[in-house]
């Protein structure tokens, strides 16, 4: 299980309406909700992890993050957040302009293709990374749309998202020295406070 | 989750100040069929209410008596360590007005005639049964039920619920239902309506004078229904295009569908009022919160206040997922606090009756959080 950066909790105001896109187990959203006091929705796919969501007293919408997301309303959140899933989805650009269609801000988190492993992996033994962030050999895995920290920055300059706040951490949450230097290289997991350019 | 709630004892609660109705009528005085599971607390706020669909009635949970052994229609779902609690809960269930029952209905008599109402009893309609059941709460000394659970029409009563006194449910929890139905649904009601009023026994909804029952029309109206109930999945796994069981069968039964729905017709016209039916199905008809469109469903939401969960099934064609995704997304519009799930099931719109894993655990989830709630426990 990747545990979500230790910067998330400080980009959310308190008592603020969030949504997560594919919560999971609710872990974030609960954690949030006892420390930011925040009115919390979650979507997510597995009814199975519906119910523990529900245990822990969380509104949740069994939904598919690839349909959009036009039952919600136009800025009807302060905060939409997505953590390692936006390289699942079948077109991360339309699924990032919708989060800041229903969202003040969007919080986005992804595994960094350019990791330095994921590099010596694929330079220098040939084959494509399996590690334990992107665990799954290239036939049958859920992240069709692996990017890195220069991919991404790319596209927001595209559809004209303004990055607010970038942040690198590893597997367990916590940034490190050579990550915060050089992202792209260092960083095992790339976080992004994101909002539209006005 | 084996254990009943045992045998239980269906009690008679008479109202005697006149309830206006929706429609213009108006009942002087009536009486409704309640059972309760379960141990009301000293605070009274841990009751639940249980609203049932088109057929059911008040026997939710437990038995009559000790030699029958059909268990009340929700028995899987009621009882202690059950989805709704009874060690946690105190649970109501009664038998709608208009039901045949032992609520006032058709078969009651009216005290302004001296005789039984038969198809002169009022028209009735959803908003009149949670006002008949808000009174009822009120008799229990209720002023706020911890959740109101239906499924199918029994969803329907929890979504009044929720609009009409947002103020008396903690939650509510609609499950197979709609916000109102569609040409299809009211189609097939008309269908079961018209082979009652057409079988020579009906008499214009006056067969007591004549001591008989249309016992054709209800059966044949009931098989109609059980149809939209099963999905074709269901149905080709339980008959398949097999022979029937008994192949000596005099009647013409050329296959083990026909013989089932058949029986499932007999079983029930011989227990059910026909103008009860055809009050249901119009009460049905005629559910709509947005008053035929004059206003939008997440209008009408905006003034609940309590938690929602909505659950469908995925091969449910009587009231399809997206039906509860109309509910669902005008929550959401309203800004108010609701989940949802799809649950995969073969079961058609069955399967809110039917034991199912994955069901049960979000159902029993939702139940414990209200619980929890109720106690302040984070």
């Amino acid at each position: 299980m990747i545990l979500h950066s230790h910067r998330i909790p400080d980009w959310i105001a308190r008592n603020t309406r969030v949504l997560d896109l594919g919560c999971g187990n609710g872990d974030l959203l609960a954690q949030l909700v006892k420390s930011h006091q925040i009115d919390a929705l979650g979507l997510e796919l597995d009814p199975k992890k519906i119910a523990t969501c529900l245990d822990q007293g969380l509104s949740v919408i069994q939904q598919d993050l690839n349909s959009d997301l036009s039952n919600f309303n136009d800025q009807q959140f302060d905060t939409v957040i997505m953590t390692q899933t936006l390289q699942a989805v079948r077109r991360p650009d339309l699924v990032l302009s919708e989060m800041l269609r229903v969202g003040r801000e969007a919080i986005v988190t992804f595994p960094n293709f350019a990791y330095i492993r994921n590099r010596m992996q694929l330079g220098l033994s040939g084959h494509m990374p399996v590690n334990p962030q992107l665990p799954n050999p290239w036939y049958d895995t859920p992240n069709i749309h692996l990017s890195t920290f220069h991919d991404f920055e790319e596209l927001c300059r595209t559809i004209s998202i303004k990055i607010l706040g970038r942040d690198t951490s590893n597997l367990s949450g916590k940034q490190t020295w050579f990550g915060k230097v050089w992202p792209n290289l260092f960083g095992e997991v790339a976080v992004y406070r994101l909002t539209k350019e006005s | 989750m084996t254990s009943s709630v045992g045998i239980v004892i269906p009690e008679l609660i008479a109202f005697e100040t006149a309830l206006d109705l929706e429609r213009g009528r108006s009942l002087p005085r009536y009486d409704l069929m309640v059972e309760t599971y379960g141990t009301l607390d000293a605070d009274k706020n841990n009751a639940v209410l249980v609203c049932h669909a088109l057929s059911g009635d008040h026997h939710a949970a437990g038995y009559h008596d000790t030699e029958s052994n059909k268990p009340g229609w929700w028995d899987h779902y009621i009882g202690p360590g059950k989805c709704i609690d009874t060690d946690l809960f105190f649970v109501v269930s009664l038998n709608n007005l208009g039901g045949c029952s032992g609520s006032t209905g058709p078969l009651s008599i009216n005290p302004v005639t001296g005789k039984a109402y038969g198809p002169d009893f009022p028209e009735i309609t959803i908003l009149d049964w949670v006002h008949a059941q808000a009174r009822l709460a009120d008799h229990l000394g209720i002023e706020k039920f911890a959740a109101i659970v239906g499924g199918s029409l029994g969803g329907m009563q929890a979504l009044q619920w929720s609009i009409t006194y947002p103020d008396r449910l903690a939650a509510a929890l609609i499950i197979a239902a709609t916000p109102r139905l569609t040409a299809q649904n009211i189609a097939f009601n008309e269908v079961a309506r018209q082979a009652i009023i057409r079988d020579p026994n009906f008499f214009d909804g006056n067969y007591a004078d004549y001591d008989v029952i249309p016992a054709s029309g209800v059966s044949l109206a009931r098989m109609v229904g059980h149809i939209t109930y099963l999905s074709d999945i269901a149905m080709g796994k339980k008959f398949g295009r097999s022979l029937p069981r008994d192949d000596h069968d005099a009647n013409g039964v050329n296959f083990a569908v026909e013989q089932y729905l058949r029986y499932q017709g007999q079983q029930f016209s011989g227990h059910f009022d026909a103008n009860t039916y055809i009050l249901m199905t119009r009460a049905l008809d005629y559910f709509d919160p947005t008053k035929n469109g004059l206003t939008t469903l997440p209008n009408v939401l905006k003034s609940t206040v309590c938690k929602f969960l909505i659950l469908s099934f995925t091969t449910d064609w009587r009231f399809s997922p997206s039906r509860s995704e109309e509910i669902v997304d005008a929550l959401i519009q309203a800004d108010k606090q609701v989940s949802y799930t799809r649950l995969e099931s073969a079961h058609g719109h069955d399967a809110f009756l039917i034991p199912d894993a994955t069901y049960e655990r979000i159902f029993k989830a939702f139940m414990n959080r209200i619980h929890l709630d109720l106690r302040g426990i984070q």
